[in-house]
């Protein structure tokens, strides 16, 4: 049987867009922000490395601009893995608690452990990324139903909730931790080095792989436990695999840029209301439009907070949060 | 007949009973909070030396210690939890829903960012501080109730739209704490968490005669609160006209915990479990705003005794309350989601 060769009907036109999309993005990024650079200049930094202001500015966008590239894919993916694991359409990192998890575990790091760089607050965000989903999935797929979106917000409210208050009390006494905890808490590119990236890199390379693999099983999986197991597919295996790497990736970065919020929720629908909801497309736009979307955010965030800069998690959070309005007020009110 | 009507009346007189005793029971309860707040410091005084401050004297240490510190604390303390008692239990009531409270809806969030702003961008004073809290919250209750409304009311959206408006008013809150001044950063983590430190005396009068006002008020349209407890059909049928009683309601819930929000910063949980504890204790049936206030009140203090003295560190009181009302949060949420209410 000749395998089908289906393609979404936009799929070219939206492909080239956000391509287009993205190269503006990453020039406006390199070009903005506190001292603005000309075009000449960028220009030159590419071409060659001088002593000169203007190129030591430009390394450093361009490090923060990747830095944001691999952290805002990351989110994308993480967003659409974590939205069709839990069959459910407001799924995402920020609002699943699965940030304030990590934070917590970040903040007994450096309080009880002392460890003060982004190689150790990776293994920490990671582990606590992991128990929180776990724990947050346990509670909202009790009872009848399961895991319906409603449920899975409170649970993720309420567990947030409660980490945030136990990472403030562990916080108050030790005031070096609430100095070091409070840059990190605003998700930031800004911070990102050549060592953060190289850091996050390898779980953001096995995370996307991963989810690729997974894409045809997770397709399956939308049709229902059922349905999918009478395909052939191994449904519990392959759903464990995409929250795995779902969690790897938005703890990954958090660990090294702090949360950042929305990015997932953002790009997965923008996507998925273009080409509907092949997962075997919507996973690499996903990443592509996240990353789009963080830089851009980042690029306002540094316009509107000029001389300064608005961090991106505070802009993403800005614009994600009404999204999450919108869709709680399309869906129907059963089904929440 | 008549020994149905007998039955029903004795019904009537004990749960009556039960309500008064249970409000005495913690009215003497937060009472001994007050006494023991203003006993208990860095240095005990004698109780002579207190009563005697409070009746005017001066003496020498105590003086200080006392009105200065440990009053406004107190009243603080007691007049900020028993607005988030109140208005706690009245949201829960109009809405039909435990999980239902300022918190939760996104209000206090936006009270908190408003004056954050006020304080670290606009440096106002205190009274601006609260006026402007209050009409955010305000706007932000109506702002909800709107995008909530849709086709039919639900209380599914209203909390997800909440939580929305939460996730903003929250990242703008940790964006001003970054640009502020070194110097307001105690103030900012009370912004986070809730605190009675550093209360001033001047600062009270707001809160404490907005709730004078607003509570009895909110007392008085009980009557209808508890009607409208059986749902919205059945009340419009025996004559509560209820928009008009539920926009009061929710305006005086709001304007008196975004007050106390003012002053005292979100005091994390207290409007969640107040409700709940004092339906426990007086049974339902019965309006219970006050036996409500009442437990918000001894919540608060007990929490902030608790913070104080129990630990070799000091937390603020919102912390304690917060670790005491997230399990509880959790194991609501688990029943709820067991028996399929959600």
């Amino acid at each position: 049987m000749e395998r089908s060769r289906y393609y979404p009907k936009q799929f070219t036109s939206v492909f080239v867009v956000s391509v287009v999309f993205l190269v503006l993005s990453v020039i406006a990024s390199l070009i903005f922000g506190a001292r603005s650079l000309t075009w000449q200049e960028v220009l030159d930094g590419f071409l060659q490395h001088s002593e000169s202001f203007a190129s030591s500015v430009f390394q450093k966008r361009l490090i923060r601009t990747i830095f944001g590239l691999c952290c805002g894919s990351a989110l994308g993916v993480a967003g659409v893995l974590m939205q069709s694991v839990t069959r459910n359409p407001i799924a995402d990192p920020s609002i699943l608690g699965v940030n304030t998890g990590a934070a917590l575990f970040v903040v007994c790091g450096m309080a009880f452990f002392q460890i003060s760089d982004a190689n150790h607050y990776i293994w920490f965000a990671l582990s606590g990324a992991l128990l929180t989903a776990i724990f947050v999935f346990g509670i909202g797929s009790i009872g009848r139903g399961g895991a319906t979106p409603l449920k899975l917000v409170l649970a993720g409210a309420a567990t947030s909730a409660a980490l945030s208050s136990l990472v403030t009390a562990v916080m108050i006494p030790r005031s070096y931790v609430m100095n070091q905890f409070r840059f990190w808490q605003v998700g930031s590119v800004g911070a990102g080095t050549w060592d953060s990236i190289l850091l996050l890199l390898p779980f953001l390379l096995t995370g996307i792989l991963a989810s690729i693999f997974c894409a045809p099983a997770l397709n399956a999986l939308a049709l229902g436990d059922e349905a999918a197991q009478g395909l052939g597919v191994k449904t519990n295996v392959f759903r464990l695999a995409a929250a795995f790497a779902g969690v790897i990736l938005c703890g990954a970065t958090t660990a090294v840029a702090g949360p950042i919020g929305f990015i997932g929720l953002l790009a997965t629908h923008m996507i998925r209301l273009l080409l509907g909801p092949d997962l075997r497309f919507l996973i690499p736009m996903s990443a592509l439009s996240g990353a789009v979307i963080l830089l851009v955010s980042d690029v306002i965030g540094r316009l509107v907070g000029s001389p300064g800069e608005l961090e991106v998690g505070v802009v993403t959070a800005l614009i994600g949060a009404p999204l999450l309005i919108i869709l709680a007020r399309k869906a129907k009110v059963r089904s929440l | 007949m008549n020994h149905t009507i007998h039955v029903i009346k004795q019904g009537r007189m004990s749960r009556r009973r039960r309500w008064i005793a249970v409000t005495l029971v913690l009215s003497i309860l937060s009472i001994a909070l007050c006494c023991a707040m203003l006993l208990f410091g860095n240095t005990i005084y004698p109780v002579r030396d207190v009563v005697a401050v409070l009746l005017g004297e001066e003496i020498k240490g105590a003086a200080f210690a006392v009105t200065t510190i440990r009053l406004p604390r107190m009243l603080a303390g007691l007049f900020a939890g028993f607005a988030f008692g109140v208005a706690g239990y009245t949201f829960q009531t109009l809405l039909r829903n435990p999980l239902a409270n300022p918190n939760v809806i996104g209000m206090t969030s936006s009270s908190s960012a408003a004056a954050v702003f006020c304080i670290i961008v606009l440096q106002s004073s205190k009274a601006v501080t609260s006026f402007v809290s209050v009409i955010a919250g305000l706007l932000t209750v109506f702002i909800i109730y709107v995008l909530a409304k849709g086709t039919s009311f639900a209380i599914g959206r209203l909390i997800l739209v909440g939580i929305g408006i939460q996730a903003m008013c929250n990242s703008i809150i940790t964006y001003l704490m970054l640009i502020g001044e070194e110097h307001n950063l105690p103030a900012a983590v009370r912004w986070l968490t809730g605190s009675l430190n550093g209360v001033k005396l001047e600062e009270l009068p707001v809160l404490m005669i907005s709730c004078l006002i607003m509570v009895p008020v909110i007392c008085v349209l009980g009557r209808s609160l508890l009607i409208l407890e059986l749902g919205e059909q059945t009340a419009t049928t025996l004559g509560v006209k209820t928009d008009w009683v539920r926009v009061l309601l929710i305006v005086s819930a709001v304007v008196i915990s975004a007050i106390a929000t003012a002053i005292t910063g979100p005091i994390a949980s207290v409007a969640f479990l107040a409700g709940p504890i004092a339906t426990r204790l007086v049974g339902t049936g019965k309006v219970n705003i006050v036996p409500a206030g009442l437990v918000g009140a001894a919540l608060v203090l007990a929490s902030d005794l608790v913070g104080q003295f129990m630990f070799q560190v000091k937390f603020p009181v919102g912390i304690i309350t917060g670790i005491i009302g997230a399990p509880y949060l959790l194991f609501l949420l688990i029943r709820m989601n067991r028996r399929g209410d959600l």
